[in-house]
């Protein structure tokens, strides 16, 4: 799986990054998510996958790899 | 002959922890219901939105749906073209572009890592409440010492209200909320902490220190007026009053019901985060966002909806909703959490939440910590709940322990 932001879209909510940290950051100048690790172990996808349907402007989207990776 | 009471309205209704039957049933109809929700509130249409996908519709679409009562957008509604004095600056009140704007300038103010540097001011405003508990001894209200009292000075540390004015200022900012007041004591109240703000914005343009408004007028100083940094001020301090409170108060009430599940955040701080994301959706205490304006004709729920209606969104129903949760009403923490929409949905979502959430993380946790024994000092029916204000609450809570 990889991570899409789309940093037009981001509020600034932190609510990404107050749940995985290791997955999400947050910019110091804008106040605006930043990915800290785009392609998550397979152990990080359901976490992710929570997080990105509780971002309050859908800016978390996720992308399947390859052929394999859905 | 003494005035009435006003009916509360519709949409603030509930029956302890839970959205009234009244309010309920009226979701049976569908997601989306035409309603009046108080006597003599205005004759334009108005739609309760109660389904937890609309709700998120709504919310999540500001190109369909305008917050604001001025400007051009929302001449449909056939309302004010001009944006009064005392409404610039109030961020919910807005549309994109002027949103964004605003709303750009101020999110890099609000970030974890801007949150975490209030982190000992807040812990150490908490021991102060709660040390006041301690002293008052058996019962001591929860409500009073500690539910009401610690957001106050958290939103004066938050925008830099020194201490020597603190209760002054914080006394004119709870007057102003207090629905059981007269209109002019209220307004008597407005006038006078917008005064206080207004100095307080005027020093720091002078003299900028290491605080929220410092740095906001030294890295955007040119970009914002006094009167916009001003309204800042003015939301900030009475959008984080109601909410905390009715979050502390009833959340405390909440967990002391639920022995069990009280016991497992007081004694896991992971517990502890899901249990305030739980608490959150559960008590829902924000009733309902600023109402949206339909910009354009269209179909929501199944109802014809005509550009220049009003909706106002149930954030009780839509958290209460089972399209967002299974068994919607039982509390339970050790949920994983859900999308819930008890900080909004979209560009307006609560711009205190990472605050919010860190205080209240160090308050309940503080409290439970502190007063393992705590419990009601009265019969649970005996609780008031708090019904006349923009957030729901409990009135008072005696505790011993
Ligand atoms: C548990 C506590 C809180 C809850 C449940 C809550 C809830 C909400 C909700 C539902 C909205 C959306 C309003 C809308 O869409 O019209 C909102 C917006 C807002 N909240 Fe909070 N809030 C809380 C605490 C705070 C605190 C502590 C602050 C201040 C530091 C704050 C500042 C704001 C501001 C400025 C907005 C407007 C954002 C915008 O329009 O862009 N809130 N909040
Ligand atoms: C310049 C600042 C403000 C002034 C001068 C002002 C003035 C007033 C006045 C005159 C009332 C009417 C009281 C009544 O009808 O009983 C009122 C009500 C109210 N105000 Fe403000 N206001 C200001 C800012 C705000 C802000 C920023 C908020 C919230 C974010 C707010 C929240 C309320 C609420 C919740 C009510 C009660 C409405 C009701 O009782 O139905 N005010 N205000
Ligand atoms: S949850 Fe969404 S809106 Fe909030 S910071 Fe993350 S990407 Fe931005």
């Amino acid at each position: 799986m990889e991570i899409r932001v789309d940093r037009e879209r981001c509020a600034g909510s932190s609510l990404c990054l107050s749940y995985l940290p290791e997955v999400f950051d947050q910019s110091d100048d804008d106040g605006k998510v930043l990915l800290r690790t785009p392609v998550p172990g397979a152990d990080m996808e359901e976490a992710v996958r929570g997080v990105a349907a509780r971002c309050p402007t859908g800016a978390i989207t996720l992308h399947a790899r390859d052929a394999q990776d859905a | 002959m003494p005035n009435e009471p006003a009916p509360v309205p519709l949409h603030t209704r509930r029956t302890r922890f839970d959205p009234a039957d009244e309010l309920r049933r009226l979701s049976d109809g569908g997601p989306v219901t035409r309603v009046s929700l108080a006597p003599g509130a205005g004759d334009r249409p108005l739609w309760l939105v109660t389904g937890y996908h609309e709700v998120r519709q709504v919310l999540g679409d500001q190109v369909r749906f305008s917050t604001s009562r001025f400007g051009a957008r929302s001449a449909a509604g056939g309302r004010a073209a001009q944006r009064p004095d005392e409404g610039i600056g109030l961020l919910m009140d807005y549309d994109p572009p002027e949103h964004t704007r605003l709303r750009k300038m101020l999110t890099p103010e609000f970030t974890v890592r801007r949150m975490r540097r209030l982190q000992p001011r807040i812990e150490a405003i908490i021991t102060e409440c709660l040390d006041a508990v301690e002293r008052a001894g058996h019962p001591a209200d929860l409500v009073e010492l500690f539910a009401s009292a610690v957001p106050g000075p958290v939103l004066c540390e938050l925008i830099g209200v020194p201490r020597d004015d603190r209760d002054d200022f914080l006394r004119r900012c709870h007057a102003h909320l207090e629905t059981g007041k007269e209109r002019s004591e209220r307004a008597a109240a407005g006038t006078a902490f917008t005064r206080y703000l207004a100095a307080l914005v005027a020093r720091q343009r002078k003299n900028p220190d290491e605080g929220f408004l410092g740095m906001l007028v030294r890295d955007h100083g040119d970009e914002f007026t006094d009167k916009e940094l001003r309204g800042i001020c003015i939301l900030l301090m009475l959008a984080g009053l109601d909410n905390i409170s009715g979050m502390l108060g009833l959340g405390a009430l909440a967990l002391l019901e639920n022995p069990g599940q009280l016991a497992l955040v007081r004694d896991d701080p992971a517990a502890l985060d899901r249990g305030i994301e739980e608490l959150l959706r559960y008590l829902s205490v924000p009733h309902a966002p600023t109402p949206r304006t339909a910009v354009e004709d269209m179909t929501l729920g199944g109802k014809r909806i005509r550009a220049g209606d009003t909706l106002v969104c149930s954030i009780p129903l839509a958290n209460r909703d089972p399209a967002l949760i299974d068994e919607p009403d039982r509390l339970d923490i050790t949920r994983e959490p859900v999308p819930h929409v008890a900080f909004g949905h979209g560009i307006h979502h609560c711009l205190g939440a990472a605050l919010a959430r860190m205080e209240m993380r160090i308050a309940y946790g503080e409290l439970l910590r502190r007063f393992p024994g705590l419990r009601l000092a009265i019969p649970a029916e005996d609780v008031e709940f708090r019904v006349r204000s923009t957030a729901y609450g409990v009135e008072r809570l005696p505790v011993t322990w």
